[in-house]
């Protein structure tokens, strides 16, 4: 079955900018997926519109088969959206909020108060249930709104920028939990900007770009396409320079640091090996960055937007 | 339409909205009680008695049903606009939007509220005016449908101000230059039978002046209109925001990108 489907997505705002482009894009049910892409690429708006927030200009979008605008009970209760931004008001407790979007969902009080209990036990603020929203910290409050989001157990999950400002513990938490909920068969689609969250947590990756869908594959096939791999060896002794080694690509960062490039046909047993020839110890060593990034980087810079520039073809949406 | 899954929905605004506006009273409650208070100390108790009998009745009875009216008017206006535009501008009304709530529910859930805090404050004022004056009651029926059918309507207005509100200033706007100066020349404090011809012609387009007769109607038994007109107006005038109010919901007016 397939948990969403975007078919021919085309999104223009009034000003004129078209912030998606004919987008067709199968989720399916159980999937861990994640949703990347360079800021103002068009993100914010599928998701919108997936979740109601922003009308499409055309195409249509199903959830578990049923048409949002035709069918929108069906759709809407299959769907649960976790903001980038906090979205609620912050003038009301933490129980509040969760039971109230229980009740727009149509769940009776006793059954909302259970489940509201429920989430916000899981998700450490059954303490803070009386406590006004705003006076929550960050994290608090970005995890307040996955309760939120789950009260009426849907399931899709749409997290847009879950961990976005959430300290690394935290973060970790956070992962367990959505790995815990994926388990039990909530499909979850997840846009993010630490590429390592979703090396780590997504099974399928599609990149979008200028309101495209450049690159829709399983992370897995993504990473493979990778033919080299940079790593920094922290060395003993302070080198004079990179000692020249042929087939190899090595640069020294500082002192006794060397970055080195490894292509599929090498290993790094043959490297060490010639390293130790020329004298050189290595005592540790780790990859120069997220390889996903380095992959998401050629990407987007070989779709012509990787210039590093924060674009803002995405309107800011009305005073709301 | 999923009748029992909508009842819930509604419950749950109209309990929000209701819980909203107790929950801060002394904005909400205490500001009509104290000015309405001021009203019958200063134009029933001390200039009313050198005005003299107005239609019959004394300045302090006359008065009254319009002064409670304009409470509930600018109560159930404020109520709503406040809120939903609150909502808009926080952007928890995404909660409501992402969820499978029906329009008419929601329109139906914020009127409620407005329509809570109208009757809520009308009750206030009436209880502070019994202080002033010994309350009679000629029509139980067309008081309380008066009161109620205002209440909706104003309600309604105050959402269609909201949905087209972008910033603070517009939702200040209309209650100012238009709610403020229709209540206080809708025969509030005088009957249009005292003004000259062309300004009671003028007066006849107000439609704030049936529905103060309407209620009055209702305390006094005397109008100077007759009743069904007002009940006509009311009803039009509801027909047509509601309609209005669902389009722009359904639209996404001001709401989505």
């Amino acid at each position: 079955m397939t948990a969403l489907s975007l078919q021919n997505v085309t999104k223009t705002y009034k000003g004129g900018v078209t912030a998606l482009r004919d987008v067709s894009l199968d989720v399916p049910e159980g999937d861990f997926f994640g949703l990347l892409g360079p800021n103002g690429a068009g993100k914010s708006t599928m998701i919108g519109i997936i979740s109601s927030l922003v009308e499409r200009s055309s195409g249509r979008v199903q959830v578990f088969g049923y048409d949002l605008h035709a069918q929108p009970w069906e759709a809407k209760t299959r769907l649960g959206l976790v903001p980038q931004e906090f979205n609620f008001n912050g003038f009301e407790t933490v129980e509040q909020i969760v039971l109230n979007q229980a009740g727009y969902y149509g769940i009776p009080r006793r059954r909302a108060r259970q489940r509201t209990e429920r989430y916000l036990r899981q998700l450490g603020l059954w303490d803070k249930r009386r406590d006004a929203a705003r006076t929550l910290s960050g994290g608090m409050k970005r995890r307040l709104m996955i309760a939120r989001a789950l009260v009426h157990e849907p399931p899709l999950l749409i997290l847009d920028e879950p961990t976005a400002g959430v300290d690394i513990e935290l973060r970790r938490s956070m992962w367990q939990f959505l790995r815990e909920i994926n388990a039990r068969g909530t499909t979850i689609i997840l846009t993010t900007h630490y590429l390592e969250e979703a090396e780590t947590l997504c099974r399928q990756i599609a990149i979008i770009d200028e309101g495209q869908i450049i690159e829709n594959t399983g992370t897995q096939a993504l990473l493979n396409r990778l033919s080299s791999h940079a790593f920094i060896l922290d060395t003993t002794g302070d080198l004079e320079r990179a000692p020249g080694i042929p087939d190899y690509s090595i640069e020294q960062l500082d002192g006794g640091r060397l970055e080195v490039e490894i292509h599929d046909h090498q290993s790094l047993t043959d490297l060490f090996r010639v390293l130790a020839e020329h004298g050189i110890t290595v005592v540790s060593m780790r990859n120069k960055a997220n390889r996903l990034e380095e992959l998401f980087l050629r990407l987007v810079e070989d779709n012509g937007s990787g210039d590093g520039r924060d674009r803002t073809d995405e309107p800011p949406r009305e005073t709301a | 339409m999923y009748w029992r899954q909508s009842l819930v929905a509604l419950q749950t605004i109209a309990h929000k909205e209701v819980h909203r506006f107790l929950r801060i009273w002394a904005q909400t409650l205490l500001p009509p009680a104290i000015t309405m208070s001021l009203y019958f100390v200063i134009f029933g108790n001390l200039i009313g008695p050198r005005i003299g009998p107005m239609e019959g009745y004394t300045y302090m009875d006359f008065i009254v049903p319009g002064v409670i009216m304009i409470a509930v008017i600018t109560n159930s206006y404020g109520n709503v606009v406040s809120s939903f535009f609150g909502a808009k501008f926080q952007r928890h009304i995404e909660e409501l939007m992402v969820s499978p709530t029906p329009s008419l529910v929601i329109l139906a859930g914020y009127v409620s509220g407005g329509v809570g805090r109208g009757l809520l404050t009308g009750l206030i004022v009436t209880i502070v005016a019994a202080f002033f004056t010994d309350l009679k009651i000629y029509s139980v029926g067309v008081l309380i449908s008066v009161v109620f059918l205002t209440s909706v309507l104003f309600s309604l207005a105050g959402f269609v101000n909201a949905i087209f509100a972008r910033k603070f200033d517009d939702i200040a706007i209309i209650p100012t230059f238009v709610l403020t100066p229709l209540t206080y020349l809708g025969g509030v404090f005088y009957s249009i039978s005292l003004l000259p011809d062309f300004w009671r012609a003028v007066s006849m387009a107000n439609p704030v002046l049936y529905m103060v007769n309407a209620f009055r109607y209702g305390f006094l038994g005397t109008s100077d209109i007759d009743i069904w007109i007002a009940y006509g107006i009311i009803g039009v005038f509801i027909i047509l925001l509601g309609t209005l109010s669902l389009v722009l919901l359904h639209r996404g007016v001001g709401l989505r990108g």
